[in-house]
């Protein structure tokens, strides 16, 4: 086909280059479309269906999703935000998000999503459940009350560390986040702080010791700016800077 | 035609504190002087600030806290059946927030942790005065009791938000906190 390379979201032409999906090549135009689980240096997950957009009436994960010509995308529409709303309300739900006690609070993903999009509440019951934290890392804590099952860590150890630290076990409601050690426990494994793994947790699950609040809330990555703005000013995000990650980096 | 100005009715508010720890109403008197012409606007019924016991009929009622207790849930039904607007304030209302991190523990467990097995405590008995609220099972927010209007999350929330909130809802728009404002934490 000999179409110039332009697909449409919400009404304007945005250019794309053969194999990019809809996501990156509305980023790399400065068109921000909200997403979770998506990661810029890793293979698309497609899970978190936070970056779903209404093409040609059907809705689909923008992440996943190949750019092509003629495309007619719709994406910052109500109807789709309240999409959005409701799974960033759906994971506050099931997990235990506590924010007021939680080291990641400003520099969250899911929480500067849910500041964006304007979520006052999780509106659903909430699940309250029981998930015992792993403390047995003599630098590492893992809280799996956080966790979101984007397997951001588990592409991250594998691909990246090449250690296969985590993997997520069980269906539906039963998944969860495991460790990938005979005792379950993450002192068994052979993770290091300087792991790929460690910087790309979107949420408060993966932390580093003794650093707690080490950086003052107010000053912290999403407190400037709103998420949308931070995510375009990190677009086009090449996949060369090795080491640096959008959503655990620290300012200053 | 005379200035109907006037005549123009304030609205009457309500508040309260459930399980929660009063930070949410501090953060509500940390608008300052800006108070004053809030009370142009609106008159207290039941509240902390007034001491009624309990809420009459109300255009607004702000709740502060989860619940934890009975009388948690009396309150709010009370509060619900008299306020034409109910605004959940605060983490604790909007999630159960601090005191919601129990719900994973076995309420047994907890009070006998407190009052019998704490070293020191070999006499320790569990508070058992029949005035006393009895403890729920699970803490909730509040809109798994009652149906709730709106929501200013927060722990507290700023004085700055819910000013905001206020001013957008009694001029009767609707409330938008935006960057900054909306807070989780």
């Amino acid at each position: 086909m000999s179409e110039t390379a332009i697909f449409l979201l919400d009404g304007e032409e945005v250019p794309f280059e053969p194999g990019q999906t809809v996501i990156q090549a509305a980023l790399s135009a400065g068109r921000y479309i909200p997403h979770l689980c998506y990661h810029p240096e890793f293979k698309p997950h497609g899970s978190c269906k936070v970056c779903t957009v209404k093409v040609n009436g059907r809705t689909a994960a923008s992440c996943t999703l190949p750019a092509q010509a003629g495309l007619d995308v719709e994406s910052d529409t109500e109807e789709i935000n309240e999409l959005r709303r409701t799974l960033v309300q759906m994971l506050f739900a099931e997990g235990n998000h506590f924010c007021p006690s939680c080291e990641k609070s400003g520099n969250c993903t899911l929480q500067a999503l849910g500041y964006d999009l304007g979520v006052m509440t999780a509106g659903f019951r909430h699940f309250f459940p029981d998930r015992p934290v792993d403390a047995s890392h003599p630098d590492i804590l893992l809280d799996f009350n956080r966790c979101i099952l984007c397997e951001l860590c588990v592409r991250a150890s594998c691909e990246v560390d090449d250690k296969c630290v985590f993997a997520l076990s069980g269906r539906g409601l039963s998944k969860h986040l495991v460790v990938n050690a005979e005792s379950g426990l993450l002192a068994d494994t052979d993770i290091a702080l300087t792991d790929k793994a460690m910087e790309v947790c979107p949420v408060g699950v993966i932390l580093k010791k003794r650093v707690g609040f080490a950086q003052p809330i107010g000053r912290r990555r999403y407190d400037p700016d709103p998420i949308s703005a931070q995510a375009l000013r990190d677009a086009p995000r090449p996949p060369t800077g090795a080491g640096h990650c959008a959503a655990c980096e620290v300012e200053e | 035609m005379n200035a109907p100005v006037e005549t123009k009715k304030k609205l009457r508010v309500a508040t309260t504190s459930l399980a929660g720890c009063f930070g949410c109403h501090m953060s509500f008197l940390d608008i300052d002087e800006r108070l004053f012409p809030l009370l142009d606007l609106i008159e207290f019924d039941r509240s902390p600030l007034t001491d009624i016991k309990h809420c009459g009929p109300c255009d607004i009622g702000i709740v502060e806290g989860g619940i934890c207790n009975a009388e948690n849930v009396h309150v709010l039904r009370e509060f619900r059946r008299n306020c034409k607007i109910l605004i959940a304030i605060g983490a604790c209302a909007v999630t159960g927030g601090l005191p919601a991190q129990r719900n994973h523990l076995d309420l047994g467990d907890c009070l006998s942790e407190v009052y019998l097995t704490e070293g020191g405590l070999e006499h320790g008995l569990i508070p058992n005065d029949p005035e006393l609220p009895l403890p729920l099972d699970k803490v909730h927010p509040l809109h798994e009791v009652v149906k709730v209007d709106y929501f200013i999350p927060g722990c507290p929330p700023s004085a700055d938000a819910i000013w905001k909130f206020l001013t957008d809802l009694i001029a009767g728009r609707t409330p938008k906190l935006g960057h900054g404002l909306i807070k989780y934490d």
